[in-house]
């Protein structure tokens, strides 16, 4: 997979290896981990710092019956939770999420669909189905978004995406990606705060081939 | 390399503590390879190198292959009261933090089987074991996590790699303890998850770059087992 160009920036990763991303944030960042060697590899980096922290911290001592509990643990076989595996364009973690059952897509318009993942006040993480050629509908968010190729490619004004590409938006950045010709276009997306509908739903009955 | 793959193309607008800066001794061929068959229930290394592989590799390879319960107390030796230390640096009070080195220590011997010396070291992958615990713990929420990759029955044991690999970890930690007290508390706060994403910003130069160039070799030679493994 050496043609994905657009990766996890370092600070998003090690938040990602310290476990302080907020969890839409984690999901993406987990999917695009799946479908890419080099980052990780890059976590496996941040985990061996994360591992050297560990081990130079001063040690305490611990319980006399410590050992002895970890010990009885040993033959308590854990309950094993499902596995998921990537399914079609859907990495592991997004099976996973979706508890290995298909996503539920609702239209938007125009042909775009999405399936809300998850929302909450920590964010909220969707699937995107916009068809070739197509503006993806433009959307209020407060705070970082990610969004992830899992099928198909967009393109705007930082480049080109394609499967595996991950864009990093800040709230600041003036974006209008269009779908590339050809096959639809499915992404996952993760924001810090809920999308607001009420401003961008009239927007889809706006012309969205505007570049 | 590939240049596409070329670290420095990460995250171009966000870069700041923690670049992964490319290595020098990059290359795939920079070390020797001695591919070998083994059986996984019998990895046996050369006498010369499994002197140099580290205890604690050794004792977790003991572990995974053999379900060495002595191999297994050792590491719980080691690691636990480092564990407990390094929890307990997080603010959790000291009956909590035993509570999660007693479920992080059980996953160990429970996820032995996912532990690859070509991957990483022990400590980051007790880390990791314990980040998502402290996660599962604190916040009630479950770490996404990426799709493992497959090992399969049989897998044979690179030494020259995982020796390489403890070096550069070496290297790490040489790195971290001559960073100015100020950079330093930076980067511990930051892998103790005291830091959000935006916080971690300031540059500190930590030499991760050649530390990934050798996970990236212990992915490819996997990647390249599990095609002889279909193919035969």
């Amino acid at each position: 997979m050496t043609s994905i160009t657009h990766h996890i920036s370092p600070p998003l990763l090690a938040a990602y290896a310290a476990g302080t991303l907020p969890e839409p944030y984690a999901l993406v960042v987990a999917s695009h981990i799946s479908m890419c060697d080099d980052c990780r590899a890059a976590l496996g980096a941040h985990e061996a710092a994360g591992g050297a922290v560990m081990e130079s911290s001063a040690a305490q001592a611990v319980s006399d019956d410590l050992k002895a509990r970890v010990f009885d643990g040993l033959d308590i076989a854990p309950v094993a939770g499902p596995v998921y595996q990537k399914s079609g364009v859907f990495p592991a973690p997004v099976m996973e999420a979706l508890k290995g059952k298909p996503p539920k897509w609702k239209s938007l318009g125009f042909g775009v669909r999405q399936s809300v993942i998850s929302r909450s006040a920590a964010g909220s993480v969707r699937l995107l189905y916009i068809p070739g050629g197509q503006a993806v509908p433009e959307h209020s968010h407060n705070g970082l978004e990610l969004t992830l190729v899992l099928q198909g490619a967009f393109a705007d004004e930082d480049g080109r995406f394609g499967v595996g590409d991950l864009e990093i938006a800040d709230d600041d950045v003036q974006h209008t990606p269009m779908a590339e010709v050809g096959d639809a276009c499915i992404c996952l997306a993760a924001t810090g705060a809920p999308l607001r509908f009420a401003s961008w739903m009239p927007r889809l009955f706006q012309p969205l081939f505007r570049i | 390399m590939d240049q596409k793959n070329d670290p420095k193309s990460f995250g171009s607008r966000n870069v700041g503590m923690l670049t992964l800066e490319p290595s020098s001794c990059d290359t795939p061929n920079s070390h020797a390879r001695h591919p070998r068959s083994m059986a996984r229930k019998k990895v046996r290394l050369p006498k010369q190198e499994s002197q140099q592989i580290s205890d604690q590799t050794s004792w977790m390879l003991a572990v995974r292959d053999a379900r060495d319960r002595q191999a297994f107390g050792r590491l719980f030796d080691y690691y636990a009261p480092r564990l407990k230390g390094f929890v307990m640096r997080t603010g959790v009070p000291a009956a909590q933090a035993e509570d999660i080195v007693q479920e992080v220590m059980i996953s160990v011997w429970h996820k032995a089987a996912q532990f690859d010396p070509h991957r990483a070291q022990v400590s980051s992958w007790i880390y990791q074991i314990a980040r998502n615990r402290q996660i599962d713990v604190l916040r009630k929420e479950n770490r996404p996590m990426p799709e493992e990759l497959m090992q399969d029955e049989v897998q044979t044991e690179d030494a020259s790699q995982i020796i390489a690999l403890e070096q550069e970890a070496d290297t790490l930690r040489q790195a971290l303890n001559t960073l100015k007290p100020g950079q330093r508390d930076m980067v511990e706060k930051a892998y103790l998850g005291e830091l959000s994403h935006s916080e971690i910003q300031e540059q500190t130069g930590l030499p991760l770059g050649t530390i990934k160039s050798r996970i990236r070799l212990g992915l490819e030679k996997l990647r390249h087992e599990l095609k002889d493994i279909r193919q035969s």
